[in-house]
């Protein structure tokens, strides 16, 4: 936790008191490790974003070459009172947040469980980690074809086996579209979560929870008023990063449910928009319209990750 | 307290402490139980998907699960072109070569402006830092049609180097932030004394920083790895058939009818070892690379 964020506490400490001619030399040659990774990213993320700006104030169409020209706000306006574009952004907030809140629920459970030693700890740690470390697109396989198939998936199956011939088959992905997709993410990104909680259960500070067992302070007590003060920052940051990388999901949705039955969030109709539709300009709106949302979450998660960053700086 | 206690209770008040430990191994033991059983819960699917790798098509598909059928590797042969179905070689190549030589790229890039941003920072180097991260919270599909539209213009769509590129700075942000907190570690005393005694800035890099940050590089070079390999969406649309990566290609093979389940999960289990043997193999590291190095 040696973190030397703190500007007085970082090596810049040691910068030399060179004439002011040596300084600008050095001042470019402190720069100059840093150039290419900044041009770079300028580049190639920068460009492309002012490049959908543009495109999302034109009238542009695969399809009618034609037509190409300066649609002022049409498109926004036909995005934001199009009913399929509501509906997306509504699947993506619920799609987003019911993700986020029960994997980090979750994780914060099997986090205080891994948090006590017993034995095999370091194997359950393990088991819980694969979950994310299967590529996104097979897990999305794997749910889709082996565990929720209503005919010989493993969750019909495991019913079958448990309740006999009578027991209930669901059709997982027809009755429940949004919710299968739901469970098939919380099982991949609970680990996720559970890391970061673990991470900050194990940062605690020890002697004083020691301290406080000693003056009688029962468990809850040590849980609601230290751990989870502790526990705060952990679980801010962790979801809003889930949040960032969720509201992006492309692959569960797109391989789970392609989309159908109500599970369209915005990375998948933009895709479409795009891909099938060919509606550049629309598309771009769309893309502006889920950058001005993130943006709206992204100030909080940079503040969130730099309160975490001083904090520990300042330890 | 004392109901749970399997000793006589003692009701002098010093001894009131001795039945505590036991008390605590006995609630870790519980603990320990629930936690195997949340873990088994979690990796069933995994085993679930190993098992039915190993299985005949007709096993794989039945319901009561044949949890004890005969293992056989007619699955993979399947995935591997035995059923007449397109060979998986070319993607799996692709997705090396993307995931390899775009890491290589990034850690070249990252490295150098990681020190920047550490050891021996520019100005305004937390403004920078914060420009780096910003980038990795624009949603991806929103650079996507312009992404699409120059590589069309300038003729490279359905090219691996066009995947390179966009990996390269899909990753650099998180590679720059990893590498600065590994970097902010190396104690800024022992550089000083270093230059004190004579030593050259080149030579204090190699013999000094280089190695204590090489388990950071390690670290950073698997997760950026891991990132690339399962990237799906950038794929999906900026390549084709010559440059297909084997995501894509997992999804475009699931179109066949019939009974298949065996071989998407050979499949599954194909692709995703890279990424299992890289994520073990960093597993120390993964949150601090996660988190983009806000936790150690």
């Amino acid at each position: 936790m040696s973190t030397t964020v703190e500007k007085p506490a970082s090596p810049a400490a040691v910068r030399p008191n060179e004439p002011s001619t040596l300084k600008k030399a050095g001042a470019w040659a402190r720069r100059a490790p840093l150039l290419p990774a900044l041009i770079f990213m300028i580049v190639v993320t920068q460009l492309p974003f002012v490049g959908t700006l543009i495109i999302s104030f034109m009238n542009w169409n695969a399809y009618y070459p034609d037509e190409r020209g300066f649609a002022g706000f049409d498109n926004f306006v036909r995005v934001l009172t199009d009913v399929n574009t509501r509906d997306a952004i509504i699947t993506t907030i619920i799609l987003t947040a019911s993700v986020v809140l029960v994997s980090l629920f979750l994780g914060v459970v099997i986090a205080l469980l891994l948090d006590r030693a017993f034995l095999g700890r370091g194997i359950v740690r393990t088991m819980m980690i694969t979950p994310f470390l299967i590529v996104p697109v097979a897990a999305a396989l794997l749910w889709k074809h082996a565990l929720f198939n209503p005919e010989y998936g493993l969750l019909n199956g495991v019913l079958t086996g448990l309740f006999g011939e009578n027991a209930p088959q669901p059709d997982w992905l027809t009755n429940a579209p949004l919710l299968s997709v739901i469970i098939a993410l919380v099982w991949q990104w609970t680990p996720f979560m559970m890391l970061i909680i673990l991470a900050g259960l194990q940062s605690k500070p020890l002697d004083v929870i020691e301290a406080a067992q000693i003056d009688g302070c029962s468990n809850w007590q040590i849980f609601r008023h230290m751990t989870f003060p502790h526990l705060r920052q952990y679980l801010e940051l962790g979801g809003l990063l889930g949040s960032i990388y969720i509201v992006q999901n492309f692959d569960a949705v797109f391989t789970i449910t392609s989309g159908s039955l109500g599970t369209a969030n915005l990375p998948y109709t933009i895709y479409q928009t795009f891909f099938q539709a060919q509606d550049y300009g629309r598309a771009s709106a769309a893309g502006v319209v889920v950058v001005i949302g993130t943006i709206i979450i992204a100030t909080f998660a940079l503040r969130s990750v730099s309160s975490l960053f001083k904090q520990e700086g300042s330890r | 307290m004392t109901a749970t206690a399997d000793a006589p209770p003692t009701v002098t008040a010093p001894a009131e402490t001795a039945p505590a430990p036991r008390r605590r191994r006995r609630t870790n033991a519980a603990i320990g139980l629930v936690a195997w059983i949340v873990g088994l819960i979690f990796v069933a699917p995994v085993i679930w998907m190993l098992l039915t790798s190993f299985h005949s098509e007709p096993d794989a598909a039945t319901n009561p699960p044949s949890v004890f059928a005969p293992l056989t590797v007619e699955g993979y042969a399947n995935f591997f072109g035995a059923d007449g179905g397109a060979t998986p070689w070319p993607p799996l190549l692709n997705s090396l070569t993307a995931s390899i030589v775009s890491t290589a790229f990034v850690l070249v890039l990252a490295v150098p402006a990681a020190y920047a941003l550490s050891i021996r920072p520019v100005e305004k180097w937390r403004d920078v830092l914060f420009f780096f991260l910003s980038t990795k919270m624009l949603p991806v599909v929103a650079a996507l049609l312009p992404v699409y539209l120059i590589a069309q213009g300038l003729g490279v769509l359905d090219n691996i180097w066009l995947l390179i590129v966009v990996y390269t700075s899909m990753n650099l942000p998180i590679a720059v932030w990893m590498m600065r907190s590994f970097l902010a570690e190396v104690p800024g005393e022992v550089l000083e004394a270093a230059a004190l005694d004579g030593c050259s800035l080149t030579r204090s890099l190699r013999t000094i920083v280089i190695p204590m940050v090489l388990p950071g590089i390690a670290a950073t070079a698997l997760i950026c790895f891991i990132f690339s390999w399962n990237e799906l969406l950038f794929a999906r649309v900026l390549t084709g058939t010559v440059a297909q990566t084997a995501p894509v290609f997992l999804i475009g093979f699931v179109t066949s009818q019939g009974l298949f389940l065996a071989k998407v999960c050979a499949a599954a289990v194909v692709v995703s070892l890279p990424v299992l043997i890289a994520g073990f193999a960093a597993q120390d590291k993964l949150v601090q690379g996660l988190s983009l190095g806000a936790i150690k």
